[in-house]
This record gives structure tokens, sequence and C-alpha cells, in this order.
């Protein structure tokens, strides 16, 4: 008949109107700048430099300046200069570091191209979404300073890939141990320059 | 406003004019008749102005809520004063006029909405001792003022010079034209039942118990029931209300004749939406549900307009369940509604109207019967018109989508 379906609608819309007074489940908003939902694990917005040390974030980049993320951007948001001289990295040895890294993040397109192309793991996906400036030009461009953050807070955004990445590090930094060790063993008299040691044995995941 | 008093009514009842007469009691005889009317006046606006801004808030508070989630709870305490933000919003905005409309026109159209729409709370009778403007033919007046708002209505349209504009505003004509018909056809058994077409008159029919239970309500009968759901109806789509809002149906016509309407003159056009509805729901309850009076005799010692708002209020309320319910209508939908269905109703429900006047004298077993052929004679045609009406027109296939 006419009109029933109408009345099964009302009733719909009036159960929905009182459900959402008693029923947390029917009433899911939160008050964003108040309350907050925590974010997924898989969440990404934006790149950041990983470093290892918190109280010397400049001086502990695991970035050597290859400057492959910033061949491989496909919008070319990366822009990266290399340093003139050499500061010793985690496992010792005399690496490059980037003397300008900028990322412009109304440009980045979130990808994850840079930190799949990484071979140092040195650039990881963030999750801070507050970014809003009032100087687009100025204000999204992040440099260097902006994008370095602890290998602590990569630990507590992403859990497992953190984990992941400190084991295989761990691997790296052994076999690179191990090879020094051998070396200095065998040319005790004469230690080797640091320039001509091997790179670190590639992962073998 | 009547003056006249009751024996043994309580002081609250006669609260309102007693304040009316305090403000005014120290003018000479002559002026305080003008004076009275002006305070009438100044008191209807500001009661209804704070309805208007009352009502938009409860409007966004129960669609959200229907929505499953807060609504506006930002401003003031739970949102309360959000309100008064609108309004500030609104009289701030720059007042834009295209050049290529008419001025005078487009500054007038707004105007004369919003005066016709509150000259119809002229005749409402609000309570035992309120009643603005007592009139012989207050419905006749009531509702040539809020025929007006057509003209309103088409003046905007045809003053914007924007094509969304003027087929909007011809839609809103051939729309409230249309839904017109069946909401004069379906006051007229009220007019028969009471024997006046005085708002006063109406309530004063509709007063008394059967049993001491039942009030003499005229929604209570047969066609009363038929003719308050026909008004109803009727009264949502006199308003623009969803799901009659096709004149600012916004997925095809941006904001309908609404489109070149910023700041304040916007806000007057959505002000006089709201009091639309507003008089609507007051005429509906002078009309149908007893107006001013209380349900059951031992509530008479609340004071009437206490009655009137609540019943009121629950009308408006209705207003903004239905409005969080129906989708909109389709403009043919719409007119089929009219023509086909409404209009036929209303004129089958005079009918009963008549078949019920007449069969008053009727008692014993004979109720009975009286009350069967009524109902049959008020949902018998519901039933079958409602069958045949989107017979054959629906559902459509796209074959092109």
């Amino acid at each position: 008949m006419l009109g029933t379906g109408l009345l099964q609608g009302l009733a719909v819309t009036a159960r929905n109107l009182v459900g959402s007074f008693h029923d947390p489940r029917r009433f899911v908003t939160t008050q964003y700048p108040e309350e907050r939902t925590a974010l997924p694990e898989a969440y990404r917005n934006f790149p950041f430099l990983v470093c290892d040390g918190a109280d010397d974030p400049m001086g502990t980049l695991r970035c050597v300046a290859c400057q492959i993320c910033e061949k491989e951007c496909p919008p070319q948001c990366i822009y990266i200069e290399k340093s003139r001289d050499k500061k010793p990295d985690a496992n010792g040895k005399m690496q490059l570091y980037p003397a300008v890294f900028d990322i412009d993040i109304s440009v980045c397109m979130s990808c994850q191209i840079c930190v799949e192309v990484c071979p140092f793991d040195a650039i990881e996906m963030d999750q801070v979404f507050e970014l809003s400036a009032t100087d687009r030009f100025t204000g999204l461009m992040l440099d260097r300073g902006a994008l370095a953050k602890p290998n602590s807070y990569f630990h507590r955004i992403h859990p497992t890939q953190a984990a992941e990445v400190d084991a295989r590090l761990a691997v790296e930094r052994a076999a690179a141990e191990r090879k020094a060790q051998a070396a200095a063993a065998k040319a005790a008299p004469r230690p080797a320059p640091a320039a001509a040691e091997q790179p670190p044995a590639a992962p073998a995941a | 406003m009547s003056t006249a008093a009751t024996p043994n009514e309580s002081i609250l009842e006669r609260a309102p004019v007693l304040a009316r007469d305090w403000l005014t009691g120290f003018l000479p005889e002559p002026a305080r008749w003008l004076a009275n009317s002006l305070v009438v006046i100044v008191a209807i606006l500001l009661v209804f102005a704070t309805v208007f801004a009352a009502l938009t808030l409860a409007e966004r508070k129960i669609l959200g809520r229907v929505q499953n989630r807060p609504g506006p709870n930002r401003v003031g305490w739970f949102g309360l004063l959000q309100p008064v933000a609108d309004g500030v919003k609104m009289l701030i905005k720059e007042d834009i006029v295209p050049r290529a409309a008419n001025p005078v026109l487009h500054f007038l159209a707004p105007v004369v909405l919003l005066a016709a729409s509150i000259m119809t709370f002229a005749v409402i009778p609000y309570g035992r001792h309120l009643v603005p403007v007592e009139l012989d033919a207050a419905l006749l007046y009531f509702f040539a003022a809020g025929s007006a708002t057509e003209l309103a209505v088409f003046m905007a349209g045809w003053a914007s010079h924007n094509k969304y504009s003027l087929l909007a505003a011809m839609r809103a004509l051939a729309q409230l034209i249309s839904y017109e018909l069946p909401l004069l056809l379906s006051t007229v058994p009220v007019v028969l039942a009471a024997g006046t077409l005085s708002a006063t008159g109406i309530v004063a029919a509709q007063s008394g118990w059967k049993w001491g239970v039942v009030p003499h309500w005229l929604v209570f009968t047969p066609c009363g029931a038929a003719g308050f759901a026909i008004f109803m109806v009727s009264a949502l789509a006199e308003s623009n209300r969803s799901p009659f809002d096709l004149p600012e149906a916004e997925s095809e016509l941006i904001a309908g004749h609404l489109t070149e309407y910023s700041g304040f003159k916007y806000a007057l056009f959505f002000m006089a939406e709201y009091f639309g509805m507003c008089a609507a729901s007051g005429m509906a309850v002078t009309l149908f549900l007893g107006g001013w009076h209380a349900p059951l005799p031992v509530l008479e010692a609340v004071p009437s307009y206490v009655w009137f708002s609540a019943k009121f209020l629950a009308l408006l309320l209705g207003f903004i369940w239905i409005r969080a319910t129906m989708p909109r209508l389709r403009i043919d939908q719409l007119t089929r509604l009219a023509w086909k269905f409404m209009v036929p109703l209303a004129l089958v429900n005079i009918g009963t109207a008549a078949f019920w006047s007449l069969t008053f004298p009727w008692a014993g077993p004979l109720q009975l019967v009286r009350w069967a052929v009524a109902l049959g004679m008020a949902a018998g045609p519901f039933v079958l018109l409602g069958r045949g009406l989107s017979s054959g027109l629906g559902p459509r296939t796209y074959r092109y989508a």
C-alpha cells in the first residue's frame, strides 16, 4: 500500500536518532583536535630521514647522498646536494652525507618509491598529517633539519618494519666488523685506509 | 487580542495580556490601541525570530543525530550559540547583486516574501486571549497572505537574471500552485464542521471532551484525519521543504531561486521558509488539533498558550523528521502526486465531511455505521488511488546510462 515505505523510512530515522544517544557503535564521531583515533600502522604520507642518534640528528643521518631517491622520485620533489667532506657512518666507514636534502611535500605524491629504492634504509614514510602552513613556498618545503627523525620514532610509528630494518642493519654491521677484523689481522703493521674498504655487503633478504 | 476574562482561570493564563496592559497602561486611551498593536507585532516578531533561531539549531542537531553524528557542538554550550554565529556570519557577508539583475526587484523579493509570511501570523490564535487580529474570514486571509509568497519567489527568480533562478522559480510556481489546491480543499471539512471561517470560531468548535477523555479535535474524525494528512503534505510542499524542495534542488539548479542571493538577503529567504513552516504548523494546530485546547480536562490548569506551543513544536519536529527521512521527488512525480492523488483525495474528503455533518444526529448502532462509512470513504480512495499512482510509470530502465 502507498505510504508503508514512508513509514518504514521514518522508523529507520527514528531508530538512528534514538540509537545515537545510547549506542556508541552507532555514534562513531571523534572530536578530532581533542580526541584522536590511533592511526593504522600501515598509514603513510610523506617521507622522513632516519638518523641513529636522537641527540645529534645531523651527524648520524643514515643518508649517504647517493641521490638514487632523487633520480627515482616520479614527481621529482627531492633535491639533494652532496657534501664536500666525508664523515663516518654507523659502521664507522667514511661516507658522504647530504649537505642539502629538501622534500617539497606540496609536490610529493606519497608513492613510497624513495623508500623502496634506498639501499641504506635511510628514508622512511612518516605519519604526521598536520602539515598546514601559511606560506606554501617555504612552509611546505621541508629541509634536512625538519626531515631528520630518530630511529626510535621510526620504531614507534612502524614497529614491524623498523624491527626488520634493524635486524638487517645488525647483520650488515656484524659482517662489516668481521671483515674489518680480518683485514686488520692480515695487514697488522699498516692499517688499511678507510676509503679502500669494501662497501657493506648487500643484505641477504 | 481579546481581553474578556472568563471566571476562575489562573493568572498565568492572562499573564501576556496583563504584561501588555502594564506596558501601555500609562498612555492615553486613543494612543493605547495603536501601542497595543505595536506591542503585539514586536512580540510576534521576537517570538518567531527566536523560534527560527532555535529551529535552525534543532534541525541541524536532529539531522546530525539521525545520521549518527553530533551536529553543531562548537559554538557555546553544546552548540547553543550556533544560530548567533550563523546570524553574524550572514550579516557580515558581502551582498552581491549581479550586474544584469533588476536591482529593485532583486532587493524587493526577499522583503515581500518575508512580509507575506509574517502576515500569516496575524490570525493564528496562540492562546485563549492571544489572538493578534480577530477576523471573521481569518482562514481566507491566511491563505491569501500565504499565496503572496509565490509572487515573491517568482520575483526573485526573474530579477536575478539567471537561467537557474528562472527555471527554479517556474518550478516553484508550478509546485506552489499545484499544492495550493489540495491545501485549500483540505480545510473545507473544517469549515463545514465548525460552520465558520474565523480561527477563533474553529478553535471554539473543537472544545470539550467526549466521555471526558477524547477531545473534540477534528483530527479524531475520519474526514478531519484525512484532511490533516492532506494539509500537512500540502504544507510541506507549500513551504518548499524536503521532500518537495525542488525549487532549490542543488543537484540540478545550483540553489534555485536563491542562486544569486548572498548575505542577509539569503538569510531572509531562509527565514521566510521557516516562517512558512511555522505558519503552516500553527494553522494545522488551529484547524485540526484543537488549537490551544488542552488534551484532557485535568490539564486545563496549564495555560492555553503552552498547549498551543507544545502541539506547534511537535508538528515542527515532524517536519524535521520528514526532512531527515525522505529523498527529493522528481518534478513529474511532484505534480503527479498533486493532481492525480492529493486533489482527488481532497475532493472526496469534502464528500466525507458532508456525510459526517449530515449524519451528526445518528445515535446508537447507527453511530457504528456512521464511523464505518466515513472511515471507508477516507481510506478507500487512498488505497485505490495509491495503487494506480505509479502504475506503468516505473521503475524506469536507463538504457544509455
